[in-house]
């Protein structure tokens, strides 16, 4: 089942390379994003029993991000059929080439145990996804790519020599072993000490410029708002994901090597810095992307930030990774459609979208209430828990801080938003042909209820694994 | 012996990078020194070891003469001027080039090392390397000496992983390898796109995106 999720696409992908059809290589999209969520259903049944000895495998903390991505994936590959007859005009071949490419590399991230193995299927990740950002090929969208591209690469390539020191701290410590995760968490107690921190400050960095956590997210405003909608999605919800997942396996090496203070004040510091930033850069936002792009940011300071409070707050921050994915998927491509629909995405060009594209319009407001924490979505019970934990923890102020931060970026978020759905559209802007149909907001809904539904409801084998992964997280083998 | 002299050549032409006023000139540093650095694991003695051999001469091949291949090419196409722009003087390189080796040999004394380790040089010479790469990815102007830095910074990298090299895997070193190179062909492409929409390769024309 491990090769299968990942060949899969892979196979998908060379056959939408080569097929002459324009329509059946974009009917190959949702069909092998379906087959491949399917996968990962079957895979996950056995996320207990795989043995500690294989090099690929989901466990339960891999397994869970999985089922996100393939989730988020989903979503974005049934509304790209429609995205790509608005767009006739641009070539898809290599599109649908990277798209299926990034879910083969994502699905080798989360099944892979060894971490140079890890980094391999991330750089591959980061490359992929390069291209899909220069989808518009003009000048602006060029830009876009080389600071992802370069940032990217610079920052993955201090990863790259954090997973060195982390292995190097296991040479040092006498570990014979095969580098691999659960043998470093096995004997964790044996590693040095001053190599092993070393390498988690490294590794925060790098995995922590793929995150985009302030104030390593310079390239996250600009590739997001530059890519269409659909794009900003998948990286949002998936590529995030892909570097968090690496960031939480060496982050549970250091808690079980009882150096967990350490890490957990470095990701509870950058937590608090990247909602600080987010916020200040939302005020007055007038491009729509960019703002969901300093969301974004906001969302993965929230990750780490959780991560750092520990316990309960740790496992409602794994929550929040599906909360967030899912819900940005539906500001993204909802995003997407009204720069469609007003071929801009800035203010004052955009208002009224409630009369213009109603649709869209109220999946926006929706989409924002969900991810600002307004019950009953799923991201207001991940905020409300770490807000709990971090205001019950040793010091109250972290809470308080994590709660200002979170309302003044619902203020910032609301002038923007507000001002483009509400007003009358303005007379003077042409009107494009765009119209709200079913294959464009259908999958937007369905992401929406998904996330009402984990709102109200944690299926059982859901909140099992979850305890377990976030158990490992912490360090319990 | 010969490892140390390798390693002295590589701080050597550390400095060299970063006083190049000639991007061709850069590049050939950059590739030499990717090249040095190849020679490293049989200087060390372990060329008994048949897949150390093997991943050494891929090692070889791809930054003496795959690399450069590239590099040949984009600068080929991209029709640009020969000098390197720097935003900072020579000078001024050069001593933060001095500085940042300093420092490397300091910290190199604040990690702890195995007692036997064959050699002591290895690691603040990794750790120079990457501060030089560091240093041409932000204080050059051209796009393609920030990909000559990134280069660098990839050496830096390799020379650390020469401590471990006994214990990575075959296919993970192959694919950090084929990372490399895949990477650095995009990147191509890239600097082809951008001298083709600026009709320069000027970074300066990157900074369209702000808030």
């Amino acid at each position: 089942m491990a090769w299968y999720l990942i060949i899969l696409p892979l196979l998908a992908a060379l056959i939408a390379y080569l097929i002459p059809s324009d329509t059946w290589r974009i009917r190959l999209l949702p069909i092998t994003a379906v087959l491949e969520f399917l996968g990962v259903l079957i895979a996950l049944r056995g996320w207990g029993t795989a043995p500690p000895t294989s090099w690929l495998a989901l466990d339960a903390l891999g397994g869970w991000v999985m089922l996100i991505i393939s989730a988020v994936f989903m979503i974005c590959s049934f509304y790209v059929p429609a995205y790509l007859a608005l767009r006739p005009e641009r070539p898809h071949r290599k599109f649908i080439l990277c798209f299926l490419g990034f879910l083969s590399m994502a699905s080798l991230v989360t099944q892979a145990r060894h971490p140079g193995l890890v980094w391999v299927a991330m750089e591959t990740l980061t490359l992929t996804t390069a291209r899909l950002i220069y989808f518009n090929h003009n000048p602006r969208s060029v830009e876009a790519t080389w600071k992802y591209l370069m940032i990217g690469s610079v920052g993955i390539a201090f990863a790259l020599l954090g997973t060195m020191f982390i292995a190097y701290s296991a040479h040092v410590g006498g570990v014979r072993d095969p580098l691999e995760y659960q043998n470093l968490m096995g004997k964790a107690l044996q590693l040095s000490k001053p190599w092993l921190r070393a390498g988690f400050v490294l590794t925060l960095i790098g995995y922590g410029t793929k995150m985009g956590i302030a104030p390593l997210h310079t390239w996250k405003p600009d590739a997001y708002s530059e890519t269409p909608g659909v794009v900003g999605a998948l990286l949002a919800g998936g590529v995030t994901s892909c570097a968090f997942l690496a960031l939480l396996r060496i982050y549970a090496i250091l808690a079980a090597a009882g150096e967990i203070r350490f890490a957990q004040e470095l990701m509870v510091g950058f937590g608090l810095l990247s909602m600080a930033w987010a916020m200040v850069f939302m005020v007055r936002q007038v491009d729509l992307k960019r703002m969901l792009a300093y969301s974004s940011v906001e969302h993965m300071g929230i990750l780490i930030f959780g991560i750092g409070i520990g316990g309960l707050a740790a496992r409602f921050a794994l929550f929040h990774l599906a909360a967030n994915a899912l819900v940005k998927s539906v500001l993204f491509l909802s995003a997407g459609n009204i720069h469609r629909c007003y071929a801009s995405r800035q203010l004052p060009h955009v208002t009224g979208v409630i009369r213009r594209t109603p649709v869209s319009g109220w999946l926006l407001i929706l989409g924002f209430l969900a991810i600002t924490g307004m019950p009953p979505f799923a991201p207001f019970i991940s905020e409300f828990n770490i807000a709990a934990a971090a205001l019950s923890g040793k010091s109250l102020w972290l809470g308080v801080l994590f709660l200002v931060f979170l309302g003044g970026i619902f203020l910032a978020m609301s002038d923007t938003v507000l001002q483009m759905v509400l007003g009358t559209p303005s007379a003077r802007r042409e009107r494009t042909p765009y119209r709200d149909t079913v294959p464009l907001t259908a999958p937007l809904v369905g992401a929406l209820v998904l996330a009402l539904v984990l709102g109200v409801w944690l299926p059982r084998p859901l909140s099992d694994m979850l305890h377990n992964a976030a158990a490992r997280v912490e360090g319990q083998p | 012996m010969f490892c140390d002299f390798l390693l002295a050549l590589a701080f050597l032409t550390n400095f060299s990078l970063a006083v190049s006023g000639r991007i061709n000139k850069v590049i050939q540093m950059a590739v030499f020194q990717g090249v040095l650095l190849g020679l490293m694991p049989i200087a060390m003695g372990l060329g008994r070891h048949f897949h150390i051999l093997l991943m050494a001469l891929a090692a070889i091949v791809v930054k003496g003469w795959l690399i450069p291949f590239l590099f040949r090419r984009a600068f080929k196409e991209a029709k640009i001027q020969r000098e390197v722009d720097p935003y900072i003087s020579y000078p001024a390189s050069l001593i933060l080039c001095a500085l940042g080796t300093g420092l490397s040999l300091l910290m190199a004394q604040h990690l702890p090392l195995p007692p036997d380790t064959p050699h002591p040089l290895l690691l603040p010479a990794s750790m120079a390397t990457l501060f030089t790469g560091c240093l041409l990815l932000v204080s050059r102007k051209k796009a393609i000496t920030q990909v000559v830095g990134y280069l660098v910074l990839e050496n830096g990298i390799y020379l650390f992983g020469l401590l471990l090299v006994e214990e990575m895997p075959l296919l993970v070193e192959t694919g950090i390898l084929l990372d490399l190179f895949v990477g650095i062909f995009i990147m191509g492409i890239v600097i082809h796109h951008i001298s083709a929409a600026f009709d320069s390769m000027d970074t300066h024309n990157l900074s369209k995106l702000k808030d």
